[in-house]
């Protein structure tokens, strides 16, 4: 547990370089609540990068990945934005929320702990393995949060 | 196995996908809940669950999952089934409960998913 830093835990993997300019971009708009639309934002990805030949291995990665921070968006947040960039050997993914951020970040990132509702459980969401899930099919995560401002997290995919 | 084997083991109906009775099946999940599922399917897995929203056909679609088994019963509305349709997933309805459609597949020499450590 970082209990000195309950905002952050240790990036997992070796961070991906900034997108240039000259990435091709994606960014879409995550509605707090919204379970009708939940997964629109990772499925538009999904098509885009299978409209680029992306390997499909890494596609299913990236699908889980950014399915579990949409549905957490929907679940957790005010609302928030999911914005792809591809550029060069790696894919990026930063997803960015209004708050109500999380307090103790190692501790959402422990297997089993949540603070979801029965209507999300109801859903068949909100086992608590949402964020240790994306860690484990990314080659980058970070995640830094600040109770009352909002949370953000980036990850990274090799594609090659 | 194909997901007309399924469709014949488990006697269901078909709901959508009656053009993808040829597709092959390799393994199996039995789940309601969505964030196990996120956890363990490969692709080419027939998912059987109880849980009929939205979200088990967008939990399919993005892990490549060409089956979704709606067990105890349950009939999904026309707006999942349109999904479904749309996604390219065939939909199944069976009257068996979840234990045991997930039995007659097993028996009929269908594995799981791989457990965690395996995959």
């Amino acid at each position: 547990m970082n209990r000195d830093m309950p905002g952050q835990c240790p990036p997992h993997g070796a961070r991906p370089p900034e997108p240039s300019d000259n990435a091709l971009r994606e960014t879409h708009r995550v509605d707090a609540g919204d379970f009708s639309t939940a997964g629109e934002a990772s499925a538009s990805i999904r098509r885009a990068l299978r409209r680029m030949g992306i390997n499909p291995d890494v596609i299913r990665r990236v699908s889980i990945a950014s399915y579990e921070v949409e549905i957490n968006l929907v679940i957790h947040s005010f609302g928030g934005t999911m914005e792809m960039a591809l550029d060069g050997d790696w894919l990026t993914i930063i997803s960015r929320d209004t708050g109500p951020g999380i307090e103790d970040v190692s501790l959402a990132m422990t297997e089993g702990w949540s603070t979801a509702t029965e209507e999300v459980r109801e859903k068949g969401f909100g086992a608590g393995m949402g964020l240790p899930n994306v860690k484990r099919n990314t080659d980058y995560f970070d995640i830094v949060s600040q109770s009352g401002v909002g949370t953000t997290m980036r990850m990274g995919f090799k594609i090659q | 196995m194909t997901i007309g084997d399924i469709r014949d083991l488990l006697s269901a109906r078909v709901l959508a996908g009656e053009d993808l009775m040829g597709l092959e099946i390799r393994s199996a999940c039995g789940s309601d809940l969505m964030s196990d599922v996120l956890m363990f399917v490969k692709d080419q897995t027939v998912l059987l669950t109880g849980l009929v929203n939205p979200q088990v056909v967008r939990t399919a679609e993005m892990l490549d999952v060409s089956c979704i088994v709606f067990a105890r019963g349950k009939r999904p509305p026309g707006d999942i089934i349109a999904m479904a349709v749309e996604r390219g997933i065939a939909l199944l309805a069976t009257d068996e409960t979840l234990y045991v459609a997930c039995g007659l597949l097993y028996k009929g020499g269908l594995p799981g998913s791989p457990k965690r450590g395996e995959q």
